[in-house]
């Protein structure tokens, strides 16, 4: 039997580009309603980033914006006007969470902060969104997503080990994509679910005040733990003594010997010879990095790394991974594109699933990270066009008589 | 005070490493009471090496200590499954099989029990019993390939990758605590954290689906926005990042730079020109960065109107007067280790304050959760502990 994890959950959504639709997207697809909320015309900025289907632009074909939106409703409203305020109010007083993302002052001109709205609905949750939350000197601070990613910490450790070696004059960077954003939207979608669970205890809601660059200095407290110990981490601190990423015959694969077992795995996988020699041994190769060593040791550490790099040029990425990986050491590939998508790992868990859309045609993007027993991922509601839902959701739910919708939408507050 | 959200939530947590810790440590900070199961046949690595990432990732939790190589200690587990609401695992999968953990025997102890399996690459075959690291599921999940320089070797994340995974856990239980409340029903949870990744990169990947295209490695540039990188500034190793994204934001940013004359430079006129011209922008930019200490740049900059913040190193992070305004970073007093330095939840509650304690040491909770929870008399706590079972 397969069910709704978030059966019953409504939510309205007034945010943009990737954190705020990202958590609204997260309760959507386990089955929360989603009410999007977009500026008329203009509408939500990811309609205006790529990918395109062959590269042809086209607000209700951008990937980027299908693959956070999908599974919501969408309408538009101009919240500058009195007339949208007053319907935005009434769409609060329907929900139960309210998720949000722009800036903290926005939300108090508009009379639409939390304290305004608990009034209308006490089982309210209102979540808000902002790079560096909703207090403190730097709370009206401009910062985007490059900025909030480099300001918490992350961008300074990257590139990290041979990418730093290699180039230890050039600039810390930000990860891929918009990692960050991601993250800060699955953080935000965290808390509020916690906020939700004791309201549907208590009847009360809260405010939760989500910050952008402490979720991203949060997920880096395995590197960060360590100031503790007076260990300031810097892109150079990060080097294995052998393995990590390797160049191989068609792309770069990551080795990583970390415990004894897999280190010997990999040396016999390698060289069985060099396996039985005591200089090769795990403790002398592995255990003595942090400690000064003598000029010897260090040569067969190098003879090693050249053994294991002049192996790897000669075998593909797919060879080497699963080769390692029987003999019992971690590797990985670090895949393309393309390597992502012909994984028959991913193919398995079914992650990437074929969803339709009445303007950009069949696509085929990531579900979920998780297999549900009970309450699976499902695709249930194509990306709204812009607008699309105005009159399912403010005749029938608010009950606007189609006179008065036709009325907005002349005098643009739809 | 008003009580937290899970306040009424029991977890018994057989995660280690950092990314099942991590998730657990996100429901403590919600109000759930986690039990870390622990063993001195298996000591934490992070226990081991790492005394300070250990307490950064078990904050607030109980910590017993079980020797599942006995029999009885396994018993000892399924009495506090059998009192708990979810347990969490991370062992390479199967081994919960061989344990006789796994979610078929489990539930039959606990009927409604919500079991999260958190691995690298998922419980199921042909790869899942591979073994994984942090960055692995990176290089995996496709984001490594996408960090780096043009020029550039890949580059990957390290420990992000895990506690991105961990994220995802707390999340996903959270749904599955909310679905039990409403139908009284558990379910089991198959957790990887390499999909983790893939989900966040979704859109980048979609660039492939459609159009078959590798956007490959592009630094700190985006795709609209110029200038979008980080600059040097004065000071060692102190960088800044600046993006721009409108002409206003392009004007107040050549009023910054003290280069008024610059707004009118044609090269600049347009976000398209400016795209195009960004290696000659980012050279004008870093040639005033330099002269000044990022910080300065900060304030000048936002002081205008341009998004100007900071490459933060951890020091920076922990010593700034914003974070600790917030309380995001808070000292705890280790039993051990006396005070350290911890970052807290990256949410504020109006209603209910996270309760940030320190990491338990080892054990720390025996009395309490054996002899309180599951009602063991004093003498047989001693015979177990005697016994090794209780070890």
């Amino acid at each position: 039997m397969t069910e709704v994890a978030l059966e019953g959950l409504r939510v309205l959504e007034y945010a943009r580009f990737v954190s705020g639709p990202y958590c609204s997207r997260l309760l959507a697809d386990l089955g929360a309603e989603v009410i999007k909320v977009e500026e008329p015309v203009t509408g939500d900025e990811a309609r205006r980033r790529g990918p395109f289907p062959d590269d042809v632009p086209h607000p209700e074909k951008s990937g980027l914006f299908i693959y956070l939106n999908m599974n919501k409703l969408g309408i538009t409203l101009n919240l500058k006007t009195v007339r949208g305020r007053e319907i935005f109010k009434d769409l609060v007083r329907e929900v139960d969470i309210l998720v949000e993302n722009n800036s903290p002052s926005l939300m108090k001109e508009l009379g639409l902060d939390y304290d305004s709205l608990k009034r209308l609905n006490q089982r309210l949750v209102m979540t808000s969104i902002t790079p560096f939350g909703q207090t403190g000197p730097y709370r009206e601070y401009k910062s985007y997503y490059l900025n909030t990613f480099h300001g918490g910490g992350e961008g300074y450790l990257l590139p990290a080990g041979l990418g730093y070696v290699l180039y230890p004059d050039r600039e810390p960077i930000k990860a891929g994509g918009f990692i960050g954003e991601y993250d800060i939207g699955l953080a935000a979608a965290t808390a509020t679910l916690g906020a939700y669970f004791q309201a549907q205890i208590t009847g009360e809601g809260q405010y939760v005040d989500v910050s952008g660059t402490e979720v991203i200095a949060g997920l880096m407290r395995y590197e960060f733990a360590p100031y503790n110990d007076g260990w300031i981490v810097n892109r150079a601190s990060w080097a294995l003594p052998i393995g990590g990423l390797v160049q191989c015959k068609d792309g770069f694969v990551e080795i990583m010997p970390l415990m004894e077992h897999m280190y010997e795995g990999l040396l016999e996988l390698i060289d069985p010879e060099l396996a039985k020699d005591e200089r090769y041994q795990y403790k002398n190769i592995m255990l003595s990095y942090a400690r000064p060593v003598g000029g010897e040791e260090d040569d067969v550490r190098q003879n090693l790394k050249d053994i294991i790099e002049a192996w790897a040029l000669k075998h593909t990425k797919e060879e080497i991974y699963h080769q390692v990986q029987a003999n019992g050491c971690a590797a990985g590939i670090i895949a393309t594109p393309e390597d992502v998508l012909n994984s028959e790992q991913l193919k398995a868990r079914h992650l990437f699933v074929e969803i339709d859309h009445p303007e950009a045609g069949v696509i085929k993007c990531p579900s979920s990270p998780c297999i549900y027993s009970q309450t699976p991922w499902r695709y249930r509601q194509h990306v709204p066009r812009l607008g699309e839902h105005n009159e399912e959701i403010l005749c029938s739910r608010i009950g606007l008589s189609s006179k008065e919708l036709r009325e907005l939408s002349q005098t643009g507050v739809i | 005070m008003n009580k937290m959200p899970l306040a009424s939530i029991r977890v018994a947590d057989l995660t280690t490493g950092l990314a099942g810790p991590f998730g657990t440590q996100l429901l403590t900070w919600l109000g759930a009471e986690v039990i870390k199961i622990e063993s001195m046949e298996h000591t934490s690595l992070l226990r081991q090496t790492a005394e300070a990432r250990f307490i950064n990732t078990n904050l607030a939790k109980l910590s017993i200590t079980v020797n599942l190589n006995r029999p009885e200690g396994l018993e000892l587990v399924k009495r506090i499954i059998a009192v708990s609401d979810v347990l969490a695992e991370s062992y390479r999968p199967g081994v919960v099989g061989k344990l006789g953990l796994d979610y078929e025997s489990v539930r039959r102890i606990k009927p409604d029990i919500i079991m999260l399996s958190l691995s690298g690459f998922g419980q199921t075959p042909p790869e899942g019993h591979y073994r994984t690291w942090a960055s692995i599921v990176g290089g995996m999940g496709g984001l490594t390939h996408l960090t780096g320089y043009p020029d550039g070797i890949p580059a990957n994340e390290r420990g992000a990758n895990d506690t991105r995974g961990g994220q995802h856990a707390a999340f996903t239980l959270l749904a599955a605590l909310n679905y039990r409340q409403r139908t009284g029903r558990g379910q089991f949870l198959d957790l990887s954290v390499r999909d983790a990744v893939c989900c966040h990169i979704g859109d980048v990947l979609m660039d492939y689906t459609m159009n078959h295209r590798d956007p490959g490695r592009r630094g700190n540039r985006d795709d609209i926005m110029a200038p979008h990188n980080c600059y040097r500034c004065r000071g060692e190793d102190k960088w800044v990042s600046i993006a721009v994204a409108s002409d206003e934001e392009w004007r107040a940013l050549c009023r910054g730079i003290d280069e008024p004359e610059l707004a009118g430079d044609r090269r600049f006129a347009e976000a398209r020109m400016r795209w195009r011209n960004q290696d000659e922008l980012d050279r004008i930019i870093a040639v005033w960065t330099l002269e000044h200490t990022h910080y300065e740049v900060m304030q000048i900059l936002q002081e205008a109107g341009v998004a100007a913040v900071p490459s933060f190193n951890c020091e920076e992070i922990y010593t700034d007067r914003h974070f600790k305004e917030r309380g995001f970073i808070r000292d705890i007093e280790h039993p051990e280790r006396g005070k350290q330095a911890v970052t807290g939840p990256p949410w504020r509650m109006s209603a209910t304050v996270a309760k940030i304690d320190t990491s338990p040491t080892m054990g720390q909770h025996n009395d309490y959760v054996f002899g309180t929870l599951l009602g063991m008399s004093a003498s047989e706590i001693t015979e177990l502990t005697e016994g090794k079972v209780i070890y």
